[in-house]
């Protein structure tokens, strides 16, 4: 896979995007109850502070996107993306607390063919995720939390969850991956007034025209390739 | 204490097609109607006004136009020994709210149902003998035929503007149509829409596999059209944003594009939204309906005294209110008795994905909900069942709503989910990919059907219904065979890469998938009250002023989408109900 080919220094430049540097210092506050507080991480003016996430969860959210969708030369990677803030104020919405699941008990086991049947509502699934990766970690690498792992641990334990092999605390691994996975995939193509995709990077980087919403004169097109750069709901042209 | 309301002729629970129809054909008749639709009122301007309405966030992911699942929704199992647990997130159908119901979401897919459709059961048995039909196999023939539906399935065509070709024309085959479709007395409304890629290719593949392809039928204007009612759509342009949400261009027909704009204007006519009904009263002895109870939008109990109770909800919640206001006796898998909740049926919804290098162009962002093009050489009588090792058909199709990057890309095989190869393969794919699905039919069984729960309860406190269905061997070698010709005819094109889903011998229904909103039976029509709930003119058996037209009236699924059936049964139900039931008003057949 081609994330094994990513040099550390993007690695570095990560940290330095998020206001982490020195990885020490983050893995002090990040890791401690102390972290539960509001993340207080971007003393950058105009970058994103989340409201939703502890700076524990956030440090958790912005590593985990990193290697969901990295850097490199295919395309904006999800930090670039700004999927963290969508991620972020997408956990505030109705959506994220269960407005549309049905969310009474009784709450039993069943096959998976029935679909996730706990008790959480999105944003707490991935707290409760997070929160337990973390204490996985802690114990796994001398109190390190994920988002101070190397990146081929990083990787590894995120493919242990997405197979279901990763035995965490209170949820399954793999409904939490799913999830995170699906949130993350969501804030790198949405439209950009969700908070992600900014200047719709994401989508010029698999071509779709964004909301233009009429190919009239395209349909039956095909020696070349569709021509117009995106456009957003707000009517910004990419 | 309740609210009493002053009494009408009739009341319509729910406003989709079936409930709209209804309306505008009573009104038609004269009749006072109330229509009490769960949801809110929903119009083009300014629900479906461009660009708000094309948030992909909002429309596939918060499922603004659906059924909030938190308020209402149904358990599932796949065996009757199992213990259900509810659909808790929406996966593999979709049922809308609101004004203008799963109408206004759909795709536009508007077919007839084949004439051998009709008869399933005792065209079989003619053809292969009664022992060919499972002994758990309950599929009937539908209690009325294609020529008493014609004109209704015509009339509601020419309500949609729905654009194709007729194959068969008062009995002459005309070439660019289906050459096995029953006969059409007209000509569509309006002609075929133009072909993106997918489709063009999908003609040259037919063609060289000696399959007869044409156009769906879409009720997505190929041009400007005036439906008999006096209401206008615009021609589709192709927006990409079709399934899961209204339409922003008036193109796709919906109650509230095709008919609404007739009945908002008529003072015979009152619709309340956000009005929950809760069930349907019964006088003492239940064998007459005296209205129904809903919760207004402020959730105060009210009653809605009617002489004619018309059941216009999605097929499973018409089920739903029976059992839950005793309309019909409960069917019993073990014992085999009982009517309501018998004979539920799905789709066989199966799909292949062809992958092309970054010289051809898709475009899959590019849309029609209903455009596009299939055949019927495998469905109906064209399909020699015994040879095949299966009873039902189906048809493969190039469909292409619109794909956005929220919606899925779906990759090759062996792209990972995530990483810099995932981010290739999306790039490769999004563009350059389209798929073709297989849609077959799915027959009705003893063990399949709908009850209520014993344990989960509503937002209203309502036991919730209970969905007891599974995959039979049956329906896993229909997707077997079908899915096996799509990717033989998916070779001749070359795609660098295919991908196809056929179900596994022994696989479960997963109820996480999206597959189809095409939730069939479960209140069916038949033509003996032991063994279904309604009659031929969809009217309940046991209470008969109250009718439930919609697809729970279907006795097993055929390989097409429902609607055009829906939208002619409910023609042909308001017929007999204005010219049978208002003159005489009881049961329209003595038992």
């Amino acid at each position: 896979m081609s994330d094994d080919q990513a040099p550390s220094a993007s690695r570095r430049q990560l940290f330095k995007s998020l206001g982490l540097v020195p990885i020490a210092v983050v893995g002090l506050t990040a890791c401690t109850r102390e972290a539960d507080k509001p993340a207080d991480v971007s003393p950058v003016p105009g970058e994103y502070k989340p409201t939703f996430f502890t700076a524990a969860e956030w440090a958790f959210i912005q590593a985990a996107c990193d290697q969901l969708i990295p850097a490199d030369n295919i395309g904006p990677s999800a930090l670039q993306a700004g999927v963290p803030e969508f991620i972020d104020r997408h956990m505030q919405t109705p959506y994220a607390s269960g407005d549309i699941w049905y969310m009474q008990g009784p709450f039993i086991e069943a096959a998976p063919q029935f679909g996730y049947q706990g008790r959480l509502p999105v944003r707490d699934i991935l707290r409760v995720g997070i929160k337990g990766i973390d204490a996985h970690c802690a114990k796994q690498f001398s109190g390190k939390c994920f988002a101070q792992l190397e990146h081929k641990d990083q990787e590894a334990l995120l493919k242990s969850a997405e197979a279901g092999k990763l035995e965490l605390e209170n949820i399954s691994a793999r409904e939490f991956f799913n999830q995170l996975l699906s949130e993350t995939r969501m804030g790198y193509f949405c439209d950009p007034k969700h908070g992600g995709n900014k200047n719709m990077s994401a989508w010029k980087m698999i071509g779709y025209p964004g909301m233009r919403a009429d190919y009239t004169n395209w349909v039956e097109i095909r020696d070349q390739p569709y021509p117009l750069p995106p456009v957003d709901l707000a009517g910004k042209r990419g | 204490m309740a609210i009493v309301k002053p009494r009408v002729d009739a009341v319509i629970v729910g406003m989709g097609w079936t409930g709209a129809i209804m309306a505008k054909e009573l009104t038609d008749a004269g009749l006072r109607v109330v229509a009490l639709e769960r949801g809110p009122d929903r119009d083009t301007q300014p629900d479906f006004a461009y660009p708000r309405v094309v948030d992909e966030l909002e429309g596939s992911i918060h499922r603004k136009f659906l059924q909030s699942l938190a308020k209402e929704t149904v358990t599932a199992r796949h065996g009757i020994k199992d213990t259900a647990v509810p659909y808790r997130q929406m996966g593999s159908f979709k049922p809308g709210t609101g004004v203008g119901g799963a109408g206004t979401h759909w795709s536009g897919c508007h077919f007839r149902a084949l004439r051998e459709d009709f008869n399933l059961r005792s065209n079989l048995r003619q053809r292969y003998g009664a022992k060919f039909i499972p002994e758990d196999m309950t599929i009937a023939d539908f209690p009325v035929t294609y020529d008493e539906l014609e004109p209704h399935f015509d009339h509601f065509e020419y309500v949609c503007g729905t654009s194709g070709k007729a194959g068969v024309l008062n009995g002459a085959k005309i070439p660019g149509g289906n050459p096995f479709e029953a006969s059409r007395s007209r000509e569509f409304p309006l002609p075929p829409n133009r072909n993106y890629l997918g489709a063009e290719l999908f003609y040259k593949a037919a063609r060289e596999m000696g399959y007869s392809a044409y156009p769906i039928p879409a009720s997505n204007a190929s041009a400007a059209y005036v439906n008999p009612y006096g209401c206008q759509m615009g021609p589709c342009n192709f927006c990409g944003f079709c399934s899961d949400y209204g339409c922003l261009n008036y193109s796709k027909a919906s109650p509230n594009v095709s008919i609404l704009p007739v009945l908002r204007l008529r003072k015979e006519f009152e619709l309340r939204a956000h009005a929950q009904v809760l069930k349907v009263n019964l006088d003492d002895a239940g064998g007459r309906a005296t209205g129904v109870t809903y919760l207004d939008a402020d959730g105060k109990e009210t009653e809605q005294p009617a002489d004619l109770v018309l059941l216009c909800a999605f097929s499973l919640f018409n089920v739903h209110l029976m059992l839950l206001s005793g309309i019909g006796k409960p069917y019993d898998p073990v014992a085999g008795t009982g009517t309501v909740g018998r004979n539920y049926s799905y789709q066989n919804l199966n799909r292949v994905t062809l992958f092309f290098d970054d010289s051809v162009q898709a475009n899959g962002f590019i849309g029609i909900g209903g455009g596009g093009a299939t055949f019927d050489d495998l469905n109906g009588n064209q399909l020699d069942n015994a040879k095949a090792g299966f009873i039902g058909g189906g048809v493969i199709w190039a469909r292409q709503p619109g794909s956005g990057p929220i919606r899925g890309i779906t990759t090759a095989p062996g792209v990972p989910n995530w990483g810099s190869a995932w981010k290739q393969g999306v790039k490769d794919a999004f563009r350059h990919s389209f798929y073709y699905e297989v849609q077959g039919a799915c027959m009705s069984y003893r063990a399949n059907y709908l009850d209520l729960d014993p344990t989960y309860r509503d937002a209203f406190g309502r036991p919730l219904l209970r969905m007891t269905f599974d995959w039979n061997d049956n329906e896993i070698r229909a997707s077997q065979f079908l899915v096996g010709k799509a990717l033989d005819m998916c070779k001749v094109l070359n795609p660098k890469a295919l991908s196809g889903d056929a179900k596994k011998t022994g696989e479960h229904y997963n109820i996480t998938r999206y597959q189809s909103t095409h939730t069939c039976g479960g209140a069916i029509m038949g033509a003996d009250p032991k063994t279904s709930a309604l009659n031929r003119y969809l009217q309940s058996w046991d209470v008969p002023n109250v009718f439930a037209p919609g697809a729970n009236a279907f006795p097993q699924n055929n390989g097409y989408n429902p609607t055009g059936m829906v939208g002619a049964l409910t023609y042909w139900a308001a017929k007999a109900i204005r010219e049978q039931y208002l003159k005489s008003p009881g049961a329209l057949i003595r038992t």
